[in-house]
């Protein structure tokens, strides 16, 4: 038994580590295709991203948003739905912690923050819900239905940002009025690196002992499998449904939270920044386990951070860059296809 | 070349590459860049080849790299979020930069201002008029340009071209940036023709191509004959008016080969003034001038040239007021000015000159425009 538990989490690490290891190859001879030299643009991306103490935290603080909006597709994957709208929850959730802190200033800044926090989280999950609900009781696709909700809310988030929440002080850049500076979330104690890395980190190991070690969790995994099955054994699907939308909801919530009061002050457009969508790829590269989402994620801030290096000393457009992701993620996903298929990783019977 | 790779034995080639290859590579990488230059960083919100905002900016940073002693790092599309905090501080500590030019508005507040705080000795140049002096920091500092002057110059051209006295503009924001340059648009136009209006169309964001290009093409349906924009790329604009056979005047930068049939004349950004300016005075070691503005007669914009569309008339009117403008002879928002509601908005005697703080906070649309603030 614990044989078989090792071998399939050592498949579970050699394969995506394979198909990485051949995405870097793959990008290293377009590089040389393009006159560039493979091994220097290697040493590159190991400089950008992981090479010092700066590069280690240029790489987490680009991983930080999106281990929250991750989670915004990787919980709801466990009851068989595909959310794939979490910017738009973020946008609201982010909105909605601008207005709270306004309105809240004067009181204690601990008081504050956990308002905020709370209101983003319960604007973020009402939002998911929504796509659940549709899904749910009208049988509405939750993928396109979660996309098009983005739409709205970014729709609704201008309107208000620019009308009726507007700070008349900001002219060229209409945002809301400000949250105050002792409303802000601050840092990691030590790190460059703000608080919404720390919520990730937490929320992360939190999902994943829920998902996998309760009995909840089991329920919404058998929701997952066979929906069916699970009304059948007269589980209640349609609120471990909306639980998980919730929950994932929530996550990207507390995600535009942490934008307004770690960073921005105020909630401003800059806050759509597609933190949501690449959510999406890091849940499925993890497989929708929120555990492996933390990896993945470092992975793919560490992917952003010597994009950057790539862009400045070899005079590449981002596009480049685009490439090598884009490559590195098409490999990680195609491999899936090797689970259950490799000999070494698959338990010897009698 | 390809045949010996191949046939080298692979165990060998391996070997070779992992001692050899993979030293050298990380102590190229890892050396000090650029010695004895001065490192400067541009920072682009979107791709530099846009035909807008990124490539005005692109084109400058292009000239500066020819500059003795000046070596360059870029880096595009960069969101206004932690993650330009991250690359400016990856330029400064990773490339050794010490003058940056991180270029979309949203970067300032707060990304340059904290970064300005935490990199003292480095000087940050913005792209925008928001550096307040007692406010902001020293370290940090604001370019921008009277486009307004170009805009009105497109009207004016516009104007003469137009056969149904219908101009559109498709605009981003209804920001007072963008409402001065529909406004300077619409008053150099009227100066031809008191009788032209133009449709506004307000899209909602910098950069949503479909919704631009859509647009373009129910302004065209309903008469316009002369398209202008302010969106962050100009391109689909352009493109669609001269596939539908229309006039159109450039922003940001040069879309002429775009459309060489229909367009007339365009408001480009030069910012090679202010970037040479801040080159300049940062190898000299001088204190940065934290607040650069200018419009045509300073150089921070020019028109395009003309199109050939352009009639001799229109070309003589434009060339005049244009000539004033070099004098600073010329006033734009010059009252009487009466918004598109009736309302006087500028009183007659009442002269905003482009150093007018007023004009910073424009909130209307002036009479002959069709659409709403």
């Amino acid at each position: 038994m614990k044989g078989q538990r090792l071998r399939a989490a050592a498949e579970a690490l050699a394969i995506p580590i394979g198909a990485l290891a051949g995405a870097l190859v793959v990008f290293g001879i377009f590089m040389a295709a393009l006159g560039r030299d493979p091994l220097e643009v290697y040493a590159l991306i190991h400089r950008g991203a992981f090479a010092s103490a700066f590069s280690w935290q240029n790489t987490l603080a680009r991983a930080a948003p999106l281990v929250l909006t991750a989670l915004c597709v990787a919980v709801p994957a466990r009851v068989g739905l595909m959310i794939i709208g979490g910017e738009g929850a973020l946008v609201l959730g982010g909105l909605a912690a601008a207005v709270i802190g306004h309105a809240l200033i004067g009181a204690g800044p601990l008081t504050v923050k956990l308002a905020m926090a709370a209101g983003a989280v319960a604007v973020g999950a009402m939002w998911i819900v929504l796509a659940g609900a549709l899904r749910h009781y009208r049988g509405v696709n939750e993928t396109i239905s979660s996309l098009l909700l983005t739409y709205i809310a970014i729709a609704v988030f201008n309107h208000l940002v620019e009308g009726p929440l507007r700070d008349p002080a900001s002219l060229n850049k209409p945002s809301t009025a400000p949250i105050g500076e002792a409303n802000m979330l601050g840092q990691l104690p030590g790190l460059d690196v703000h608080w919404g890395l720390g919520f990730g980190v937490v929320l992360c190991v939190a999902t994943y002992v829920l998902v996998q070690h309760t009995t909840y969790g089991f329920a919404l995994r058998i929701v997952g499998g066979n929906a069916r099955a699970a009304r059948l054994a007269g589980l209640p699907v349609g609120t471990l449904l909306l639980l998980a939308c919730a929950l994932g909801g929530g996550a990207a919530g507390l995600a535009g939270m942490v934008e307004v009061a770690a960073v921005h002050g105020s909630a401003n457009a800059s806050l759509i920044a597609g933190y949501g969508y690449g959510g999406i790829v890091i849940a499925f590269i993890a497989r929708h386990n929120p555990l492996a989402v933390l990896p993945v994620s470092l992975f793919v801030g560490g992917l952003a951070a010597s994009g950057g290096m790539l862009q400045r000393r070899l005079d590449l457009p981002d596009a480049t860059v685009q490439v090598l992701q884009g490559v590195a993620f098409m490999l990680i996903l195609a491999s899936e296809a090797l689970y259950g298929r490799i000999r070494i990783f698959q338990p010897r019977d009698g | 070349m390809h045949d010996a790779i191949v046939s080298m034995d692979r165990r060998r080639a391996l070997k070779t590459l992992g001692a050899f290859g993979v030293a050298g590579a990380l102590t190229r990488a890892g050396r000090a860049w650029a010695v004895d230059k001065l490192v400067v960083g541009v920072i682009y919100v979107g791709p530099r080849d846009d035909y807008g905002y990124n490539q005005a900016q692109a084109q400058a940073a292009a000239a500066i790299k020819r500059m003795p002693g000046v070596a360059v790092v870029e880096q595009e599309k960069v969101p206004e979020t932690t993650d330009v905090q991250k690359t400016m501080a990856s330029m400064i500590e990773q490339d050794g930069a010490t003058l940056l030019f991180p270029t979309s508005f949203g970067y300032f507040d707060p990304h340059i201002l904290k970064m300005a705080e935490k990199y003292p000795k480095i000087r940050f140049a913005h792209c925008g008029g928001l550096w307040t002096e007692g406010k902001h920091p020293k370290n940090a500092g604001s370019y921008f340009g009277y486009i307004d002057e170009c805009q009105y110059l497109n009207g004016v051209v516009a104007g003469h071209a137009s056969k149904s006295k219908k101009l559109g503009f498709i605009a981003a924001k209804p920001i007072p940036q963008v409402l001065r340059n529909i406004n300077a648009f619409t008053l150099g136009a009227r100066s031809v023709d008191p009788k032209i209006t133009t449709q506004l169309i307000v899209t909602g964001d910098w950069a949503l191509p479909v919704k631009e290009a859509e647009a373009a093409n129910s302004l065209i349906d309903q008469g316009v004959d002369v398209l202008t924009c302010h969106v962050d790329s100009p391109k689909v604009v352009v493109e669609t008016a001269e596939r539908r056979g229309i006039f159109v005047c450039g922003y940001h930068a040069n879309q002429a080969t775009l459309a060489p049939r229909g367009y007339l004349t365009g408001a480009e950004w030069n910012w090679l003034t202010p970037y040479t300016m801040h080159v300049q005075d940062a190898q000299a070691g001088k204190p940065m001038v934290n607040f650069l503005r200018g419009g045509l007669k300073d150089g921070f914009v020019k028109p395009s040239a003309y199109g050939r569309a352009v009639s001799e008339a229109a070309r003589k009117s434009a060339d005049g007021v244009k000539a004033r403008m070099m004098k600073a002879d010329f006033v734009i928002f010059k009252g009487p000015i009466k918004d598109n509601t009736g309302k006087t908005v500028v009183d007659g005697g009442v002269s905003h000159k482009q150093t007018d703080v007023v004009l910073e906070q424009m909130n209307y649309l002036v009479e002959g425009v069709i659409g709403k603030v």
